[in-house]
Parts: structure tokens; C-alpha cells; sequence
């Protein structure tokens, strides 16, 4: 009886085991491997490096030797006299000089006789109208995108611009809008320390939030009417000519604006 | 808590400090154009306006002290009084509070307002000074006077104006004193005459009888100096304008020309001719000392003081040609300053003291320039066929010459008149005088 069950177990275990050998997600597919291609690295130099074909390796060499005589046959080059540079050039050195000049102003033969004989083929060579045209589209559009870079002013260029001041023609434009709102008073003195600077703070478009004079306490110093007269005139200026004529572009830069009023120059005559 | 703290620093420190410069922008140059302003007539209320109109016949006194601003900013040239007809605010209540709004939109950049009152049979004037743009007051003053005196609140407000809105003093409120001229050029009348810098009340201070010449205000007071024949002998008067008596200074043989006086006033600075010899003489008006200054064979004349007494400018032969010269005021140092073409003449010290002007003459015309101490940076102001004898305004800013013009296309005849120029050279006047007129002078500041 005994026996039997065993024999049975054993069997049945067998049993088990061949069936779940035989399920499909345990089956292992082959693995498809791509067909084994070699690779060869080469080191690229800047100079190619392939071996001529045996006629071409003759003809430079004989090229090649052409040369050498060439360099042989060429005259050494001249000893020039050092001329001392406090030599002072006599005035007949002078006119020989200027003839010199003259004679080759005057001798448009020579250039003509430079001018190389082309052949036809290259011609139609240098002459292809469908290239000229293809380098015009190209530049049209070459120019098109610049203008659209420099048009488009990226964050990280606006930050680069903080610490950069207006551009000429942007400070020219802003000085030439106050000087016509400026009535300098006439009868301040030219030789006294006059010197009014104010602080402004602009919105985008060049209208005034703010202005300051740096040096607010001396117009109520005494002794300093004049420092008041001219600082009282800046200001009317400032008004006058509001909106400020600013840049499109940058407002972070001259968000805040120092015009320094000096009228000097003007007073002196 | 010290390591938080240094934990702090230590990342502040790190943090990157986005440090922008300020842009900087140095305005040198201006305009000079004149200056847009609006003078509002004075209020005034009724019964003020019916007193003034009995005593001074005139119908409205704020409209008249008003215009006296108003013509007076004009002739400097550094205004542009803006025509009333624009005016959208009554002065009764532009006086009160400025709409600014209305002011800005005829470009005004100042504004004058005012009242006038009759408080105990006397003028009081009020005025303010506006800043339209900035929108605040700039000065406010008040004036009391007897009411005959209108014309000369009218000065006073101007120079105010002027001075708060120029830095430098003004010269509204000043008087010149000239040399009348009547009659043909061989028996000509001369007087001498007074007059408001704009022309007004005018009035001739001699009969006629001798001949006046070169008046000279005292700067530190309303004191003249000037010269007369007495039975053909030239003779130095002083005349207080202010209480009319005269007394001579001296007589003095020869030619004597141009006294001056010296800028504190207790001093006359003259040239006359002793000897056959011309030189600067200065006497003392306390002990009437006279002492030499000059001492060469060659004709000095036309002597004049630096405002600050120091040194003498005058004009010298001695080169050969009539140059301009300063000196220190004893004599010494003497040195040329005048080296253009032509000849130079009567030389006069700014009040200022920073130019010198003077007569040219060059080519067979007449300029009035004007150069600086040292001779640099000539500039002729105006040319002409005559004239010359300049005089500089109290604060240094405007001339007053004498031109003479013929008076036919034939030639024939002459007219002497006076005219004003400012220093830009662009603001030449003439200045209104009943009849013809020579050798202008003008006084200091009376409200000084």
C-alpha cells in the first residue's frame, strides 16, 4: 500500500513538474542579435594623409622641383640703407617724392595691363545669375533674422544691459529734448561752483514718478540763491519736457536717471 | 546665536549684489530763449479803485502798475510776457489760488498776481510770484506807498521778479541822467536831464544857460558829478538829486574831462591838462586834496574805477595810437589791455567787474563793445556811423549809449538819441526821450 502511494506521489510530482515546464511564459525566446559589424577608429589629422596614386606621386615631385628652382633663381632680396628717422628729408627728396606720386596717379595704363584676359568657360564661371540670385534671397533673409535678433530682447540680454549706459545716439536724443526745455537764467555766475544734479525715476514711457535734487540742502542755504535759481530752472525743464524722449527698449537700465544741469559753458560765452 | 548671525553674513556674502550704475547725463547747454511769463493785472476791489482814480486819474492803477511789469520784463529781454487776451483766470481769483492748469496750457512758465488796496490814503500793493509748472508760490511781498509813487512799485516788483528768477539783482528801479540837446548843431542847447530808466518822468535839471557835459551818478548814492563852463572855464559840480543843492568842486584850467566818481564815493577821478600835459587826477571830496595819478607826456583821459577801488582802466596815447590801460589806483603797474585794430575809447568798469566796455573806432564806425580785464575776448555789441560813451546798468548786465544818425537822406542834420544793449547783443533799444539826447549815466538801485 504503501509502495503504491509513493510510486503514485512520485509519479504525479513528475506529473507537475513536465506541465508546468511546458507553459508558455516560462518558455525563454532566442535572443535576435544584429549581425556583428566591425568598427575601425581612425584619428582624423588636419592634413589628409592618404598615399598618392603612383602616377600623381610623380607628377608632384616633379611639380614640387619646379618650385625649389624657382625659389633658387629669385634674385636675394636688396640691402635697403637704414634711413635715421631724425634725418630730416631735404626739399628736393620732397619733389622727387611727389613726382613719384604724380607718376603713378597719372598712369591709369599700367593698372589697365593688370587687368587679367578671361576665357569664356570662366566666365560663365564667375557669372552663374542663378547663384547671384540665390546669395541675394539668402541675404534678404540673413539681414530679415538679424533684424528680428536684435528687435527681441531676451531677459538675459536686458540684464546684460543694466550696467551699460544709454548709447550715444539714445543720450544725444534725451540731451537735445532738454535743451530745448531749458531757460538758462542768465544772470548767474559763470566761475562759481554751479552744478545741479537730479535724481529722476521714469516709468516706461518717460513720464516722471519721481525727481530729486542730490544736493537738496544747499538751496536753502543762505548765500546760495544762485544754487536755487538754477536748480529751480532744471526742474521747470524736467516738467516742461515730459514724457523724456528715452529708449524703447531697457527700461530696467534707465528706469532711474541722473541729469547733471550745468550751465557753465554757457554763461561763459 | 553668534553662528546664526555668522551664518547670515556668510550667505549674504555670497548672494550675488546685482549693483546697477546710475545712468548720468550732463546737460551743458540751454536755451535763451526768453522766458514764457504771464502777468495777471492786479485786483483791485471798487471803492480802492474810485480813491485812486480821484487822486491819480487814472482808471484802473492795477492794470497800469501791471503794465509798468510787464513793459519792463519785455525790454530785458530774458520775458516773454504773454498776452492777456489768453488769460482764462480773473485776477481776483487767480490772486486767491492759481488754476495751474490754465496757466500751463498757455505755456506760462511764471505767473505774477496781485492786489492793490487803499488802506489810509496810501497805495498797498500785494503780489505773488507763481512757479506754474512746479505749482507753488516762488515770493510773495507787500509794498506801502504814497500813491504818486505807483510807477515806482511797478519798478520794484520787476526787479524782484527778476531776481528770483534770474539769481542776479535787476535794474528796474534805477533813473538815468543824460545831457538834453535842443537847437542846430552850431548853437546847440545843452541841459542836463533826468529820467526813470523806461523814459518816464522825465525832468531837465538846468535851465540851459551853460553847457553841461558828462554827468556821472555816485554809485553809493543819488549824488551826481558833472562838468560845466562857468564864463568858458570848465568847472566840476556835485548835484544831490534827492534835496537839489549843487556846489562846485573846482575849477580847473584847461581841458578837463569826465569826472567819475570812485565806487565808495568819497572820491572824483578826472583828466585835465596842466601844463599842456593831459593826466589822471583823483581829489579827495572830504579835504579836496588833489594827487596825480598819471605822469606821462602822452593825453590820458577817460578814467574809471574797478568796483572794488583797486585798480584804474582809462584811455592813453602812448603807444602812438588811443589803446584802453589799466593801473593799480596809485598809478603804478601800468599795463596795455587793448590790442585790435583801430582806436579805443572810453573805457568803463563793469559793476560786476569781470568786463571792461568801450568805444572803437575803426574804419569810420563807431562800436560799443565790450572786453575782459585783461584785454581777452573782445566783443563788439553794435556798430554805427556815431556813437559812443557807454554806461553800464547797476548790475552789470545791460549799456546805455548815446547814438547820433542823420536825420535826411542828404546828410544834413543830426539827431542824438539813446539806446540800451544787453550783453547777448541781440537786445538793442531805444530808449524814449523827449528830445535829443548824449552822454547817458545810470544810477545805482533806490530801493537799495
Amino acid at each position: 500500500m504503501t509502495r503504491s502511494i509513493l510510486i503514485s506521489s512520485v509519479l504525479h510530482t513528475i506529473l507537475v513538474f513536465i506541465t508546468a515546464m511546458s507553459l508558455p511564459f516560462l518558455a525563454k525566446k532566442p535572443i535576435n542579435l544584429p549581425p556583428i559589424i566591425s568598427v575601425e577608429l581612425i584619428q582624423i589629422t588636419e592634413e589628409t594623409n592618404i598615399p598618392f596614386a603612383p602616377k600623381a606621386k610623380k607628377i608632384l615631385e616633379k611639380i614640387k622641383e619646379e618650385e625649389k628652382k624657382l625659389v633658387s633663381e629669385q634674385a636675394p632680396p636688396k640691402k635697403v640703407k637704414k634711413i635715421k628717422p631724425d634725418s630730416v628729408p631735404m626739399p628736393e627728396d620732397k619733389v622727387d617724392k611727389v613726382k613719384k606720386i604724380e607718376d603713378d596717379k597719372q598712369n591709369p595704363e599700367k593698372i589697365d595691363n593688370e587687368v587679367k584676359q578671361v576665357s569664356e568657360f570662366e566666365k560663365d564661371e564667375l557669372f552663374d545669375p542663378d547663384n547671384i540670385a540665390a546669395l541675394i534671397d539668402k541675404s534678404k533673409i540673413e539681414s530679415s533674422e538679424s533684424v528680428k535678433k536684435t528687435d527681441e530682447i531676451t531677459q538675459d540680454q536686458d540684464k546684460n544691459f543694466k550696467n551699460l549706459g544709454l548709447s550715444l545716439s539714445e543720450e544725444d536724443a534725451l540731451k537735445a529734448q532738454i535743451f530745448g526745455c531749458w531757460s538758462i537764467p542768465l544772470g548767474l555766475p559763470y566761475n562759481e561752483n554751479l552744478l545741479v544734479r537730479i535724481k529722476l525715476q521714469l516709468k516706461p514711457d518717460g513720464t516722471i514718478i519721481n525727481s530729486e535734487i542730490l544736493d537738496h540742502a544747499r538751496m536753502n542755504k543762505p548765500g546760495q540763491g544762485f544754487y536755487k535759481v538754477l536748480a529751480e530752472s532744471a526742474l521747470r525743464a524736467i516738467k516742461l519736457c515730459q514724457p523724456l524722449r528715452v529708449p524703447t527698449t531697457g527700461y530696467e537700465r534707465w528706469k532711474e536717471l541722473q541729469l547733471n544741469f550745468d550751465a557753465r559753458e554757457m554763461l561763459e560765452g | 546665536m553668534k553662528i546664526y548671525r555668522f551664518f547670515y553674513l556668510l550667505i549674504l556674502s555670497i548672494l550675488p549684489i546685482n549693483a546697477t550704475a546710475l545712468i548720468e547725463v550732463d546737460i551743458t547747454r540751454g536755451n535763451l530763449n526768453p522766458l514764457p511769463i504771464a502777468v495777471s493785472p492786479l485786483s483791485i476791489d471798487e471803492n480802492s479803485r474810485e480813491n485812486f482814480e480821484k487822486i491819480l486819474k487814472k482808471d484802473n492803477i492795477g492794470d497800469e502798475i501791471s503794465s509798468v511789469v510787464e513793459k519792463n520784463l519785455k525790454t530785458s529781454g530774458l520775458f516773454n510776457p504773454l498776452n492777456k487776451d489768453a488769460f482764462l483766470q480773473a485776477p481776483e481769483i487767480a490772486n486767491l489760488k492759481p488754476r495751474f492748469e490754465d496757466w500751463n496750457l498757455i505755456k506760462a512758465q511764471a505767473l505774477i498776481t496781485g492786489k492793490v488796496k487803499y488802506v489810509d490814503e496810501k497805495l498797498r500793493v500785494e503780489f505773488r510770484l507763481w512757479d506754474v509748472l512746479a505749482g507753488k508760490e516762488m515770493m510773495a511781498l507787500a509794498f506801502t506807498t504814497v500813491p504818486t509813487n505807483w510807477r515806482r512799485v511797478g519798478h520794484i516788483i520787476t526787479d524782484k521778479v527778476y531776481e528770483r528768477l534770474t539769481g542776479e539783482k535787476g535794474y528796474f528801479d534805477t533813473r538815468i541822467i543824460y545831457v538834453a540837446e535842443e537847437g542846430p548843431k552850431t548853437k546847440r542847447v545843452k541841459k542836463l536831464a533826468i529820467m526813470d530808466q523806461d523814459g518816464a518822468n522825465n525832468k531837465f535839471l538846468t535851465l540851459g544857460n551853460e553847457l553841461v557835459l558828462t554827468p556821472r551818478f555816485n554809485p553809493t548814492s543819488q549824488m551826481v558829478t558833472y562838468l560845466s563852463y562857468f564864463r568858458n572855464l570848465p568847472r566840476v559840480y556835485l548835484l544831490d538829486i534827492e534835496t537839489g543843492t549843487q556846489e562846485v568842486v573846482g575849477d580847473f584850467p584847461g581841458m578837463t574831462f569826465a569826472p567819475r566818481f570812485s565806487p565808495d564815493g568819497k572820491k572824483i577821478i578826472m583828466s585835465f591838462a596842466k601844463d599842456g600835459n593831459s593826466d589822471i587826477y583823483t581829489m579827495d571830496l572830504e579835504n579836496r586834496i588833489v594827487e596825480k595819478i598819471t605822469n606821462h607826456p602822452s593825453i590820458d583821459t577817460s578814467p574809471s574805477y574797478s568796483p572794488d577801488g583797486k585798480y584804474i582802466c582809462f584811455n592813453s596815447d602812448r603807444s602812438g595810437y588811443q589803446q584802453i590801460y589799466i593801473m593799480k589806483n596809485d598809478g603804478s603797474n601800468v599795463k596795455r589791455i587793448s590790442f585790435g585794430k583801430g582806436l579805443y575809447g572810453t573805457p568803463v568798469w563793469s559793476p560786476r567787474g569781470d568786463l571792461i566796455a568801450f568805444t572803437k573806432l575803426h574804419k569810420g564806425k563807431f562800436y560799443i563793445g565790450v572786453m575782459r580785464t585783461d584785454g581777452s575776448g573782445e566783443r563788439l555789441l553794435t556798430e554805427n556811423f556815431y556813437q559812443e560813451a557807454p554806461s553800464w546798468s547797476p548790475n552789470g548786465r545791460v549799456l546805455i549809449f548815446y547814438r547820433e544818425t542823420k536825420t535826411d537822406d542828404k546828410g544834413e542834420g543830426f539827431s542824438a538819441k539813446l539806446w540800451s544793449i544787453d550783453l547777448t547783443g541781440y537786445n538793442e533799444r531805444l530808449v524814449n526821450t523827449p528830445v535829443d539826447a548824449s552822454d547817458p549815466s545810470w544810477s545805482s538801485l533806490l530801493s537799495n
